[in-house]
């Protein structure tokens, strides 16, 4: 199964960034066998407006069946439930922790969005 | 870290002059200008710009007349009434878009049976990243008549936040704009506390309610400051009353005082000269539970130069 | 005629002329509120109410039955309002613009439309002026639209004055479009300025001719007419900083009701705004 990170730079070391919709990159995770690679959100960051939208669309191309982040709003929430996207918020400071919260079953799925919707 | 921001419902309550004001007290905030389409912050402020930054939002349809032969499909799908009579091939007459009308929707794009629109992205201001006597700064401009998108004002503030992370600063100031439409949604939501700035006066009531609701609707933490108070001390008394019941609290009241003006002439806060309402401005800052800071702008010396000044 | 009335910066005073001129001017006249997110007119002319209907935008609504999940509209549509995920599109009401592509779009013809309410429009009648005023519904990010829809009221037959709202940008531009004047308020001081000028730069947008009215005059300095002046802008009228108007406007008393004497000062400004418009520079 694939797990996507908001990230804000390449590695497994990167630090998790905590806004879903203009998080500027993912790092997509192959629980299977332990590979990752990255996906831009570049288009989300260039959106008008619905970027936590374009974001939820970003992620589920990639085959992904759970998020990994700190806040994600009610429009971008509602994207990735209709994707049948799982989503976990965390404080984790980077990928690697987080990684690790959620193999060790300590990450909280979120039932619904935890934080108000932007204009933008 | 804090966000404050800074918005008055109805415009030219002195939410800009108090803002300011606030800067030098804070000494050591990030400060963000999000009314885009009538930034005045840097008037008090004097930014010198460090980085500038195009801001492209949306699309817009552009046809090339040489490709247009006049079939008016375009007229005929747009919502907009953004197809004018104009241009065309060879003299034969054909249409052209109205850059204000259109909103970038891409229907005639698509539908145009030769091909003929163009659609780039749309350029609609800039933005910029600047240092002033009270810390960093960002403000933006947005073009004349450009679609009135929050994107800017959410990149203004996003750059605010990033910069206060990086440096450590504890707080962002944001003077907001005026109304509650689009950018003003978008300059408060998500932020830690909003003071709505308002004057004493039916406008100012009936705008403030409104304000208010909105605030509301995104359950974020509220204040209310009548500025002008003495205008009129019964609509004062009455506005701060009503403030109460729709569940903000008030931060207090700032006197009507020519000073400001003459301070915004020259380039100064309130508070950098002595002007009378200070008092009520330190006040305003302290009920909402703010520290002052060591500003370059308001060194030991002068404050107790504008100390003195009081008695 | 129609006169628009706006200006940069909020709180120059652009309601007050709009009330006092439309009040002044003593014969049949519509003025119209554009300011949709805090319309204020009403607070000065006490009409009666003569009728109130909700404004709605169109969205698309997907028949469920004929869609097949290929994803046209949702890559088609440039605001994310309908996008598509799972098996069937997701709209977000908020983010449509109403363009209709998607069900022009749409390989199926699946997609039709609904309506989604985003504010009312209200007619009020105050002795010669008839009132025409829209209302955002709080939490509509939108003003254009609802500004289209109080500006489609105005009748033939009697001048018409728009109040517009602050700023810049497009509420604005939908306010003063098809507009035969505008006027831009101002007052003398560096934010005065400074915002005059950016919406002089918008009004230039529109070819629409257009002057000044400097408003609190005695408050600040020269800049604002030197700026006009160099630029050959007509100023059109100078309100001075008579204390008793802001006693009389925080009130919400009609200045040429309190102090007749500045009923001249507006029949005036709409002579010379009618002489501008009838017989061009």
């Amino acid at each position: 199964m694939k797990i996507v990170f908001t990230a804000s730079a390449d590695t497994i070391q990167a630090p998790l960034d905590g806004r879903f919709g203009r998080a500027p990159k993912f790092l997509v995770y192959d629980l299977e066998d332990d590979t990752f690679e990255m996906a831009s959100n570049q288009e989300s960051l260039d959106a008008a407006q619905g970027a936590g939208i374009h974001s939820a669309e970003v992620v589920a191309r990639t085959g992904a069946k759970a998020l990994v982040t700190g806040h994600c709003g009610p429009k971008a929430f509602r994207a990735l439930a209709a994707a049948g996207i799982k989503v976990f918020s965390t404080d984790a400071p980077t990928v690697a922790d987080a990684l690790q919260r959620y193999r060790a079953g300590d990450l909280t799925e979120i039932a619904s969005a935890d934080v108000e919707g932007h204009r933008a | 870290m804090q966000e404050l921001v800074v918005i008055s419902g109805k415009g030219g309550t002195g939410k800009t002059s108090l803002t300011a004001s606030f800067a030098v007290l804070a000494g050591n905030a990030v400060v963000a200008d999000c009314d885009v389409d009538a930034a005045d912050l840097h008037l008090i402020l004097a930014p010198s710009v460090t980085m500038r930054h195009e801001f492209f939002s949306g699309r817009e349809a552009i046809i090339r007349e040489e490709a247009c032969n006049g079939c008016g499909v375009c007229s005929s799908v747009c919502r907009f009434d953004a197809v004018r009579v104009g241009g065309g091939a060879a003299g034969a007459p054909g249409f052209t878009i109205d850059p204000l009308s259109c909103e970038g929707c891409g229907v005639c794009v698509r539908f145009c049976p030769e091909g003929a629109i163009e659609f780039p992205v749309r350029l609609c201001g800039e933005w910029m990243v600047s240092e002033t006597r009270c810390g960093p700064m960002v403000h933006a401009r947005l073009g004349a008549a450009a679609e009135n998108s929050g994107k800017l004002v959410s990149t203004v503030r996003r750059e605010a936040r990033r910069i206060a992370e990086e440096s450590h600063r504890p707080l962002v100031i944001v003077d907001g704009p005026p109304g509650i439409g689009c950018p003003v949604i978008a300059s408060v939501t998500g932020s830690t506390l909003v003071l709505v700035v308002t004057e004493p006066t039916v406008s100012g009531e009936h705008d403030l309610d409104r304000v208010l609701s909105l605030t509301r609707h995104f359950q974020i933490p509220t204040a209310v400051c009548v500025n002008k108070w003495d205008l009129n001390a019964e609509m004062a008394g009455r506005i701060e009353e009503s403030a109460r019941r729709a569940g903000a609290r008030v931060a207090g009241r700032v006197r009507y005082d020519r000073a400001v003006t003459l301070a915004q002439m020259q380039e100064r806060t309130a508070v950098e000269t002595g002007a009378p309402s200070t008092v009520d401005i330190r006040m305003v800052w302290k009920n909402l539970g703010m520290q002052e800071g060591s500003s370059p702008a308001l060194t030991p010396a002068r404050n107790r130069q504008i100390m003195a000044s009081y008695d | 005629m129609i006169l628009a009335v706006a200006s940069g910066k909020g709180g120059t005073g652009k309601t007050t002329v709009s009330v006092n001129l439309a009040r002044a001017l003593g014969r049949e006249i519509q003025l119209l509120d554009c300011d949709v997110e805090e319309p204020n007119a009403h607070l000065f002319l006490h009409g009666k109410p003569l009728g109130s209907e909700p404004v709605t935008v169109p969205i698309p609504l997907v028949d469920e039955s004929l869609c097949d999940g290929c994803g046209e509209c949702g890559m088609f549509c440039q605001y994310h309002a309908i996008v598509c995920l799972g098996a069937k599109p997701l709209l977000f009401a908020e983010m449509c613009h109403g363009c209709g592509g998607c069900a022009l779009v749409c390989p199926k013809q699946a997609i039709g439309e609904t309506e989604r309410r985003i504010g009312v429009v209200e007619t009020l009648r105050a002795q010669n002026v008839t009132l025409v005023q829209g209302r955002l519904d709080v939490g509509v990010a939108t003003a254009p639209p609802l500004i289209r829809a109080v500006k489609a009221r105005i009748r033939a037959g009697a001048p018409a004055i728009l109040d517009a709202p602050p700023g810049t940008s497009c509420p604005v531009v939908a306010t003063i479009k098809g507009s035969d004047f505008v006027a831009l308020v101002t007052e003398p001081t560096a934010f005065g300025l400074h915002d005059l000028r950016l919406a002089v730069e918008t009004v230039r947008e529109t070819a629409i001719p257009f002057g000044v009215i400097v408003n609190r005059m005695g408050v600040g300095d020269r800049r604002v007419h030197d700026y006009c002046r160099g630029l050959g802008i007509p100023i059109l009228l100078e309100i001075p900083d008579d204390r008793r108007i802001a006693e009389t406007y925080s009130m919400g008393h009609l200045v040429v009701d309190v102090l007749p004497e500045y009923g001249s000062l507006f029949r005036g400004l709409w002579d010379e705004i009618t002489q501008r418009v009838e017989r061009p520079a």
